[in-house]
């Protein structure tokens, strides 16, 4: 069954008297136990979904025109607000992208993790304290108990987002939510911080939703990979068949773009030409036409809807009226 | 705590260390003044009237700064007068700050029509000048303690208010709001939990500096006679009842005008440095 299914899901934002409906219509669903990883640029509506379903949306200059969000049978836009602060940071966890600014500076690392459990657990500042060490330890932080009296700037960035991560699974949340949290780090603790997310997830039995601009990223953690752009979603299916065989031009692009070992070394990499849209000016077709080499004249025209391949595995679908596998052989 | 001394006691520290010193002695003098054996500050005596200072190098004498022009020992009502001015800017720019500290946390934090209206309050308030704002209400609702520190937190919230606004709206957009949101965090949980702590440095210099100018508006409003209401005794009061003398006997208006001056300028020299301090771009630390 679906943990979080979207339906229709419809963002705008005002600004300067002009507005710009930066996801149109955004319907999918996660089903309980699934990693979902959502990949596109900046601006392509991925963070703002999330803030969307969760109701930190600032609104203004953010506006939500439509659409429902049912978590565990609730719909979470139709919700008042002090019900959803009751599922924020209980049963939906989130992970922001810069864990240096995400922590409060003037506040100790053990308060900071201790505020869900005595918000959502009704445990007392000792018990919260004692559960912090445990989920330092968790984390990979040793030495838990003198750890947490120390501030957010004696963390290395590393450290301090995986006190973010702790902060984020202290109630054992049902859905994780992280929102590029491995952006803001360097290569090496990436890797540790994803290894990290992978075991706890397993741990934990999480859902979990990975926004990232990194297509790196979700091969590794991802069962099921959503590209999308101009807040809409131009490809989904599981990681390997979206991977072995992308049918969007703008996967492919992306694909395309990553260095790899296969390609010889001293070229230059692929780039995807152009910029992304201007929402406060849609065109009627694919968003991605303008950028698209394989753009038919339909493409211009007509946005096309999300439909199943016809011949890869279940699941995988596709925003496009041309047939790529066609036009790269 | 370390930190703090050290940085007292550093060369570019030394005129915070003379303020905190000279403010430190004072508020002793307040507190311990009933206790000192020094004559009823209110006790007049018409015989001893405007007798000069007995102070020497030896001894004290009757009168160390002489009396007034009731027989008034002046020392025991500066000592007494010192009570009642820090009594009344300290309560005052408490409840100010209090106050202003929370208005303008409220406006910060949730903007809109609030933050239009307490903000076009405070520019309201600032465009009046604040004697004579002091003076409506004090000739309004008359004059007593209550109503004296009252009016001085009226008329001092609005500068915390502004200053705490402006912090906060930079605080407001950090991360870690939303990622206290993102726990399930109230609105009330945030304000005071995670952006309070970050915008109190600035909310207690500007304590600092409005508490000289609370004290030099207390003076005032007694010189006026709206203030402290004789028999009490108070700076104010002191200075417009020696202005008469001046010629005669000058001890009358100078020690308690000194005394005014000197805590006055023990305040500022400690918001200056507090100022310092805090400011991680000057390296005083």
């Amino acid at each position: 069954m679906a943990l979080l299914a979207i339906e229709g899901l419809s963002v705008g934002f005002a600004r300067e008297g002009r507005f710009a409906r930066v996801i149109p219509d955004l319907t999918y669903s996660v089903e309980a136990g699934e990693t979902l990883g959502i990949v596109g640029e900046s601006g392509s509506g991925k963070s703002v979904h999330a803030l969307a379903l969760l109701g930190l949306l600032p609104q203004p200059p953010g506006r939500i025109l439509g659409g429902r969000a049912v978590f565990d049978g609730h719909d979470l836009l139709a919700m008042p607000e002090a019900r959803l602060r009751d599922l924020r940071g209980g049963r939906i966890g989130m992970i922001f992208q810069d864990p240096m600014t995400a922590l409060n500076p003037v506040l100790t690392i053990g308060r900071q993790i201790a505020e869900p459990l005595i918000r959502h657990k009704a445990m007392s500042m000792r018990q919260a304290l004692d559960r912090a060490t445990d989920l330092l330890a968790l984390v990979g932080i040793r030495d838990g108990a003198r750890r947490l009296s120390q501030y957010p700037h004696e963390f290395s960035g590393g450290m301090r987002q995986r006190v973010m991560i702790a902060i984020a699974i202290s109630c054992e949340p049902a859905l994780l939510i992280a929102d590029e949290p491995t952006t803001a780090l360097d290569v090496t603790v990436q890797g540790q911080i994803l290894d990290l997310m992978a075991e706890l997830r397993d741990r934990l039995r999480m859902t979990m939703v990975w926004i990232t601009h990194d297509m790196g990223v979700v091969a590794g953690i991802a069962d099921t990979i959503q590209v999308m752009y101009a807040g809409r979603i131009m490809e989904r299916g599981p990681v390997n068949a979206v991977f072995a065989s992308p049918r969007s031009a703008y996967t492919y692009g992306l694909l395309q773009s990553l260095p790899h070992g296969a390609r010889p070394p001293g070229g230059r990499l692929m780039q995807i030409p152009g910029a992304p849209p201007d929402m406060f000016a849609p065109t009627p077709g694919d968003p991605f036409a303008p950028r698209n080499p394989f753009a038919t004249p339909r493409c211009h025209r007509e946005a096309p809807p999300l439909r199943a391949v016809e011949d890869s595995v279940a699941g995988h679908m596709v925003a496009a009226w041309y047939d790529l596998p066609r036009l790269l052989a | 705590m370390r930190a703090v001394w050290q940085a007292l006691t550093r060369r570019s520290g030394w005129l915070g260390l003379f303020g905190a010193t000279l403010l430190v002695v004072l508020v002793l003098l307040a507190l311990f003044g009933p206790w000192l054996d020094l004559p009823d500050p209110t006790r007049t005596n018409l015989r001893a009237r405007m007798v000069g200072p007995t102070i020497t190098w030896f001894s004290l004498g009757a009168h160390p700064l002489g009396t007034d022009q009731l027989g008034r020992d002046i020392l025991s009502r500066i000592v007494a007068g010192s009570r009642v001015t820090l009594m009344v800017a300290g309560a005052a720019v408490l409840l100010g700050g209090v106050l202003g500290t929370l208005l303008g946390l409220i406006s910060g934090y949730f903007g809109g029509w609030v933050d239009r209206i307490l903000m076009r309050l405070v520019d309201i308030q600032l465009a009046l000048p604040l004697m004579l704002l002091a003076l409506m209400v004090v000739a309004a609702l008359g004059p007593s303690l209550r109503n004296l520190i009252g009016v001085l937190a009226l008329v001092s919230w609005v500068r915390y208010a502004r200053i705490v606004r402006g912090q906060v709206l930079a605080v407001r957009e950090r991360e870690f709001v939303q990622s206290a949101r993102a726990i399930g965090a109230s609105h009330s949980r945030i304000i005071l939990r995670h952006i309070l702590p970050n915008v109190l440095t600035p909310a207690l210099v500007v304590a600092t500096l409005e508490l000289a100018r609370v004290i030099v508006l207390e003076a005032g409003l007694s010189f006026l006679g709206l203030g402290i209401q004789p028999p009490d005794p108070s700076w104010g009061r002191m200075l417009a009842d020696g202005r008469t003398y001046i010629s005669s006997a000058w001890w009358i208006i100078t020690f308690p005008g000194l005394a005014l001056m000197l805590t006055v300028l023990a305040v500022n020299l400690l918001g200056d440095w507090l100022r310092d301090f805090f400011d991680p771009r000057l390296a005083v630390r």
